[in-house]
């Protein structure tokens, strides 16, 4: 699976694949690292903390074509797509019109994550992003699990760019005008010089922005047109990790996995009252039985936020304890520049999800004062 | 001033070594959100973790450059740890070390030498 990239290796022998926006990110002043066998562009000359800043008050543009981007083109009619996608994901897709977006998640007979996603309806077909590291596996249980309904597509030619930040809407609608009329979860179309662009409202920051499939041929002049606009500057993966976390947004293979389901992740919310009990379409997907159990009866444990009290950023992997016992771990965590103060998310027991429960987390050693706190950290400023 | 090939600075102040990183390690870190210093008159020995530094991406430690004992660390750090960013070599220092004997700083790279290993 290349998804995202112009099928080109990275330099070195490194065996990494290159982006279609290598060069541009060079130009940049890009820090290149390792990322689920991309090399990807971590930070540019202003650094993560300017970056993160940026995004909250201008627009950034971040390169993330590394995502894996694929059609589901049915083979008999979108209904029948769409009942066989909900076998493998616990959202109401049927329900989900034309052009709009949803938010979903592949789950396993556990009722595990195997990965988190987006879909589009796109009239005649569904169009789904998944996540970098994930895209070989997904596309492998599409495969297996839409056989005779779908053609599962992958677009190693198109690249991902998202534009985040609140004056995205205006960056955007420079070049492509009407935009602002698109609301948080919808898609358009729109022909440009730099090829067919596939619009979505949505992002991974908790700001208002935009997440543009564009032609691979058409996605360095798009990208240097947007970084035209002195609004926008360009932002890499440190900074879109700092702002998902004040954001509350869980990254897949750190704050949810197979070990975790949906309802303790806290993504309830994205199973729609058709897919619960009781509803038109209950259950009929893999785990069904644990989840609709634990939304009825609540997990026992919940990923909830974390406000670690000292300067001290505490990270994934730091061990929870509350009364001298260990009830939990840190999947994420860092500096929330933002909130100007450590942030954190992490599994507690529900006993111990009530905000302000005070723990402790162990550092170097020491064990130090950290609360739950509702998410997200920092405000979200999506345009509904 | 003397440098070390974990990109620390070392001068002398009049009897004590003073400790800090240099440009290209903070540049390398980027924004310095938290500094944790040693305690006054731990006794270090060369190669000891002795400060904890996070930048909005990760923690890595600065290990003492050789034997001695802390008489001093900057405060400052605790509330401003971007101090490490604005002024690595000057208000951004750690630590100042008691040592027997300061020719042990004739060791380390001088400023040519150190240049070398970063270019």
């Amino acid at each position: 699976m290349s998804g995202g990239t112009d099928g080109q290796t990275g330099g070195a022998g490194t065996g990494l694949m290159r982006l279609g926006l290598a060069d541009l990110h060079h130009e940049l002043g890009a820090r290149m690292v390792p990322f689920a066998g991309y090399e990807m562009p971590v930070q540019y000359a202003a650094g993560v903390m300017a970056e993160h800043l940026q995004t909250r008050s201008g627009a950034s543009l971040f390169d993330v074509s590394h995502m894996g981007q694929v059609v589901l083109r049915p083979t008999q009619g979108m209904e029948a797509l769409g009942r066989a996608v909900e076998a493998m994901v616990p959202v109401d897709l049927l329900a989900l019109p034309e052009g709009r977006q949803r938010y979903g998640f592949f789950t396993d007979e556990a009722g595990g994550l195997l990965d988190d996603l987006m879909v589009v309806n796109r009239g005649d077909h569904l169009f789904v992003v998944v996540n970098a590291a994930r895209a070989g596996h997904d596309i492998a249980h599409m495969d297996a699990g839409l056989g005779g309904v779908a053609q599962v597509i992958a677009l190693p030619d198109r690249a991902l760019l998202a534009l985040q930040g609140p004056a995205a809407e205006a960056a955007l609608a420079a070049l492509v005008p009407g935009i602002e009329r698109l609301r948080f979860l919808e898609m358009a179309d729109a022909q440009t010089i730099h090829g067919g662009l596939w619009i979505a409202r949505s992002g991974y920051t908790g700001e208002d922005g935009f997440e543009i499939s564009v032609p691979q041929a058409g996605a360095e002049g798009l990208a240097r047109a947007l970084l035209g606009d002195p609004r926008v500057m360009p932002a890499g993966l440190g900074a879109r990790d700092s702002l998902r976390l004040e954001a509350g947004l869980p990254l897949y293979g750190h704050d949810i996995d197979t070990t975790t389901s949906p309802v303790e992740a806290g993504l309830g919310w994205a199973i729609g009252r058709a897919r619960r009990a009781g509803g038109a379409r209950a259950g009929g997907f893999p785990g069904a039985e644990r989840i609709l159990r634990e939304l009825a009866e609540g997990p026992a444990r919940l990923r909830t936020g974390l406000r670690p009290e000292g300067r001290a950023p505490m990270r994934e992997g730091t061990v929870l304890f509350h009364e001298g016992a260990e009830v939990g771990r840190i999947t994420s965590g860092g500096f929330g520049p933002s909130v100007g103060a450590p942030v954190a998310m992490g599994y507690v027991p529900a006993a111990l999800v009530a905000p302000g429960t005070l723990l402790e987390g162990e550092l170097r050693g020491k064990r130090l004062p950290v609360a739950t706190c509702p998410l997200p950290f920092h405000p979200t400023s999506y345009k509904r | 001033m003397k440098y070390t090939e974990d990109h620390e600075w070392l001068r002398i102040e009049g009897d004590l070594i003073v400790v800090g990183i240099t440009e290209h390690a903070a540049t390398q870190l980027g924004d310095v959100v938290f500094v944790e210093l040693p305690e006054i008159e731990a006794v270090v020995s060369s190669g000891d973790e002795v400060v904890v530094i996070e930048s909005v991406k990760a923690a890595s430690d600065i290990l003492a450059p050789v034997d001695g004992e802390i008489v001093e660390v900057n405060d400052k750090l605790s509330d401003t740890p971007g101090l490490v960013n604005e002024d690595p070599l000057g208000a951004g220092w750690f630590f100042k070390l008691k040592v027997d004997d300061l020719s042990v700083i004739d060791d380390f790279m001088d400023e040519d030498e150190y240049q070398d290993l970063i270019d």
